[in-house]
């Protein structure tokens, strides 16, 4: 059906050599390999293929020698990365596809509708594995949000919190949970890593592969158009003074096709006739077509002049590389198109052929009756070079860990007070009070908690979520980061009585070709795969984001990790009724005892008491005993399944007084009690810690189960009043229930304006 | 009793409806296509909540000219039970099947949190289950929930009795605080003059079961389908809600215990089939 012969230059079209492969960011190495690949010089078309495979962002070729450590393996993993999104099994007949993905470059140039696309492609990646997103979370870095020179911050801010609810409000999908940090080095480059979570019955999970030669190509959803070309390019540089000139680059998100898209896609899917399914993300129909065929070890040919297009200029190269939104692309049986077009027209959606899968491993593409590209799948796809960066640590990692001793508070209600006014500890409902949160149903536990907690309708189970990472932790050091943002997340969930059933992350990071960085990335990466190894914690499914920097100002190592927990049997926890605030962080029950648990000891690298009193980061981060967390996890779950618990709340930044503030202010009940702890020690971030609340008649049993975890455990006081009283070595922290909750309420409000 | 639930393109509380009317109530429930033209001898009509087309014009009003409005309108003319929850409340303000419009809320933001609400009048199906001034909480979650009409118009409303919820404070007073989306007369949902037809903006099917941690919605939709027509009351159905009634083996499809106040509604009105 196609020409014979290799393909030929269109008129018009740009010479393709050497300095034009530069110019798509391919190195000389990557431009030879190709040229020899091909056995020719590349069309215009072929070029711009291989520049998006080639990028970091498709191809992970300075990550791939590091993630390779991640164990992605478990009696629960379907399917592990590679796909869409990573499959576990929850139980009870019921799997749960779930994955995150960076949208920083695309936000930073243009918040709204960066965040907004971001928001849609990883709904995609989730409902092309067959599986009905129920939920998502976000994890968002900002930079200075203060002052004038927090102007620009401040619209970022704006942009990407009402480009993330407006997008998943409109699909109809609740988030349920994230998490927010501000730190000067993201002023050149925020972070924002979009979650979703589906779920589906087991034998429903579909794969996005191209099989069976001679089976149609549907093409779905949106016409294509100019919007996000070279998006996935633009993604794996870094940022300069030109990057504004880049905002057409970045994709215009319509939630309201993504919508029908997701219904109509689920409808054909559950037809029977759908053999593969691949939303059209990063690369555009570039990634979708040969990732496919690469799956199924399969060929394509694809006639570009089927293409519904939004304009007919549009060049066999534009087509190739947009990455308009809200677009799909089916496999079929031979015969059953029509099928699939009447199932999409349903929903208002056209759905046209657009080529054929074949069975010799090749790409063919045709526009205007003439061949535009011939080029190997696998090669390209499984192929692209994959690169041992230099890795050395940062020259001044010695200064850096310098300890700088901290200095102890002479009022510490006074410190607790400045901290929870902080945009870092305090209050984040002004952002997640502009998602919704409760659509679906589901929504036991929502924002603002240690893991969001979800019912799985037709079972006895719930799902926990959270994503955690600390950032300063990651720069100090960062194998001590990877491991604590695993074992953090690993403690979220175990605070609602969850099981870790797997891991997705996004690895946020500078230049990999600056050897500090590649070391950041090496280090980080090897630390949560310890600490993976450790908790039994699969990672399935995940995306690297690197070059974040601007004029050569590296972003904070960020890894965020999302983890997903199983509850099974939610309703042994206690009654119905209370079970949101069982799960829930704060003291709601009158007579509760409070219980600190875990090894105290005082940590103040990279602390919050030291980073946002003093404006201090320094010295080495809390030390993380793998051992210990599995122990008081472990503790936690089990006290969880005997129902014994009223609450559990973790300690993270800013400490012990922290934790027991955000306690007291959650339902607005107090406590009395007191710690040996010296002021200082109040705001050590000594890791592997948590507080739980029981009734008195429960404290012996919990104190015998304790020992025999060998967890320490100490009854700090008891739930009551409406003030916070807390006796220490050498005075009392006593403060107003109200005025705490003033200047937590108050601070994200104050400080976005 | 049959309930209809219609979906439209962008409709994403249509499974939220379902799944309280059909596994927490048991009754009979399908979804109804928006392109349909009759409403298969449904006695109830939600219209659910969502961003219908997108909302791309104004917040129900492309739908409010589907073709299965025709049939919404002949059954609620005929005295038909129709709801309108969030969007579905927009497309009765859009079909003029309910008088008002809606704006933009105050800050001009999406607002996802629980409100209170206050029961103005308790002599609906609808709102049967609860006390007259009983004090209610719910989630809204919308972008367009500011209520508003000519002073005429709203004191017409208010003579009428039309005012079926109000949004006030925890204590049941009204409060500019307490109406976050700015709606004049801290108004949540309204009736037509027959009573038959409700809109609100709160979303009662998301509060329905003791295990989300509010069951305060359950009674608003369980009169929808069980609830006597006009005049009769709250007592009968609170004595239901509050008596001594076995609970049900425990089902994880629904309720999952029925312990608590919802979970006893619940129980009584799917033990109470007629």
């Amino acid at each position: 059906m196609t020409a014979p012969g290799p393909p030929a230059p269109l008129a018009g079209e740009p010479l393709v050599d050497a300095g034009l492969a530069a110019e798509h960011g391919l190195t000389p190495d990557e431009y030879g390999g190709l040229c020899e690949l091909l056995g020719r010089v590349p069309t215009y078309t072929e070029l711009g293929i291989a520049s998006a495979l080639y990028s970091e962002h498709c191809s992970y070729k300075s990550s791939k020698i590091h993630l390779r450590r991640f164990p992605t393996r478990s009696r629960r993993v379907v399917h592990g990365p590679g796909e869409n999104a990573g499959v576990v099994d929850i139980g009870h007949g019921w799997v749960a596809a779930f994955k995150m993905e960076s949208h920083n470059h695309p936000s930073f140039i243009e918040p709204y509708q960066g965040a907004a696309t971001g928001v849609g492609g990883i709904l995609r990646d989730v409902f092309t594995m067959g599986a009905r997103p129920i939920a998502c979370l976000d994890s968002l870095r900002f930079g200075d949000i203060d002052g004038a020179r927090g102007a620009r911050m401040r619209h970022l801010v704006d942009g990407v919190v009402r480009g993330i609810g407006d997008y998943g409000n409109c699909v109809g999908i609740p988030t349920v949970g994230g998490e927010t940090g501000f730190h000067s080095s993201y002023n050149g480059n925020i972070l924002v890593n979009a979650f979703a979570l589906g779920v589906c019955r087991r034998e429903r999970v579909f794969t996005a592969v191209a099989s069976g030669a001679g089976n149609p190509i549907l093409y779905a959803g949106s016409r294509t158009g100019r919007d996000g070309i070279h998006g996935a390019t633009m993604a794996s540089e870094a940022f300069d003074s030109e990057s504004e000139a880049k905002r057409p680059t970045v994709q215009v998100g319509d939630p309201f096709t993504e919508k029908v898209l997701l219904e109509a896609s689920l409808d054909a899917m559950r037809s029977g006739v759908v053999l593969g399914v691949q939303d059209m993300g990063a690369a555009g129909l570039t990634s979708s077509c040969f990732e496919m065929a690469a799956r199924g070890g399969a060929g394509v040919d694809i006639d570009l002049d089927l293409v519904p297009l939004r304009e007919a200029s549009l060049t066999p190269y534009e087509i190739m590389l947009s990455e308009s939104q809200e677009r799909m692309v089916f496999v079929t049986q031979k015969g059953q198109e029509q099928a699939v077009v009447s199932i999409l027209s349903r929903w208002g959606l056209q759905a046209s052929t657009i080529g054929r899968v074949t069975d010799d491993g090749r790409a063919r593409l045709t526009f205007g009756g003439r061949k535009v590209a011939d080029m190997p799948v696998e090669p390209l796809v499984d192929g692209a070079p994959v690169y041992d960066r230099p890795a050395a640590p940062p020259g001044d990692l010695v200064r850096r860990q310098e300890d700088v001793a901290p200095e102890a508070p002479d009022d510490p209600l006074g410190a607790l007070k400045r901290l929870l006014g902080t945009p870092e500890l305090g209050d984040k409902a002004w952002i997640y009070q502009q998602y919704d949160s409760t659509v679906r149903s589901n929504t036991i536990v929502g924002p603002g908690a240690d893991a969001a907690v979800l019912r799985l309708k037709g079972t006895p189970s719930g799902l926990a979520l959270t994503s955690d990472t600390n950032p300063s932790y990651c720069w100090l050091d960062p194998r001590t980061g990877g491991r604590q943002a695993v074992a953090e997340a690993v403690r979220n969930l175990a605070t609602a009585g969850a099981e870790p059933v797997g891991m997705t992350n996004c690895l946020n990071f500078g230049s990999p070709e600056n050897p500090e960085i590649a070391w950041q990335l090496r280090e980080c990466i090897s630390g949560m795969a310890d600490a993976c190894r450790a908790f039994d914690v699969p990672v399935i499914s995940g995306n690297v984001s690197l070059y974040n920097e601007t004029e050569g100002e590296a972003v904070r190592p960020t890894p965020t990790v999302a983890m997903v927990g199983v509850i099974d049997g939610l309703m042994d926890l206690g009654d119905a009724a209370e079970i949101h605030r069982l799960l829930g962080c704060g003291f709601w029950r009158p007579g509760d005892r409070v219980l600190l648990l875990g090894n105290e000891g005082d940590e103040f690298g990279g602390s919050a008491y030291q980073r946002l009193l003093y404006g201090v980061e320094a010295g080495r981060p809390p030390a993380v005993d793998l051992r210990a967390e599995a122990a008081l996890c472990a503790l936690l779950r089990r006290a969880r399944r005997t129902g014994w618990l009223s609450g559990a709340h973790d300690l993270a930044e800013g400490g012990l007084l922290v934790a027991l503030a955000e306690c007291v202010i959650a339902w607005g009940l107090g406590m009395r009690g007191h710690t040996g702890a010296s002021p200082l020690s109040l705001f050590s971030e000594a890791q592997g810690r948590a507080l739980v609340t029981l009734a008195p008649a429960r404290v012996d049993d919990f104190f015998a189960t304790a020992e025999e975890f060998g967890v320490p455990a100490s009854d700090l006081g008891e739930v009551g009043g409406d003030r916070l009283v807390l006796g220490y070595d050498g005075g009392v922290v006593d403060g107003a229930i109200d005025d705490l909750r003033a200047v937590w309420a108050q601070a994200l409000p104050r400080a976005v304006g | 009793m049959k309930c209809g639930i219609v979906v439209f393109p962008g409709s994403n509380c249509d499974h939220d409806v379902y799944h309280v009317l059909k596994r927490v109530l048991e009754q009979e429930a399908i979804f109804l296509w928006h392109q349909d033209t009759s409403l298969r001898e449904c006695d109830l009509v939600v219209l659910p909540g969502g961003f219908s087309y997108g909302d791309y014009l104004r917040a129900g009003s492309m739908a409010a000219h589907s073709p299965i409005m025709a049939a919404v309108r002949r059954h609620a003319e005929a005295g038909g039970r129709v709801l309108g929850i969030c969007n579905g409340f927009q497309m009765l303000l859009e079909a003029g099947l309910l008088p008002g419009a809606m704006r933009r809320n105050r800050n001009l933001r999406f607002l996802s949190v629980d409100v209170h609400l206050r029961v103005e009048r308790n002599d609906l199906v609808y709102s049967c289950g609860y006390r007259r001034g009983e004090v209610l909480r719910m989630p809204i979650a919308h972008a367009e929930g500011n209520y508003v009409d000519t002073d005429a118009a709203l004191d017409e409303l208010e003579r009428a009795g039309q005012v079926v919820f109000r949004y006030v404070d925890a204590d049941g007073s009204v409060a500019p605080a307490a109406n976050l989306n700015g709606s004049k007369r801290s108004i949540a949902g309204v009736c037509n003059a027959r009573g038959n037809v409700l809109g609100l903006m709160p979303h009662p099917e998301r509060c329905a079961e003791d295990v989300l941690g509010n069951g305060d919605g359950l009674a608003l939709l369980a009169g929808a389908v069980r609830g006597p027509l006009l005049g009769r009351g709250g007592d009968e159905w609170r004595a239901l809600v509050e008596g001594e009634r076995p609970a049900p083996a425990r089902r994880f499809d629904a309720t999952p215990d029925r312990g608590g106040r919802a979970g006893r509604l619940a129980a009584a009105v799917a033990g109470s089939k007629s």
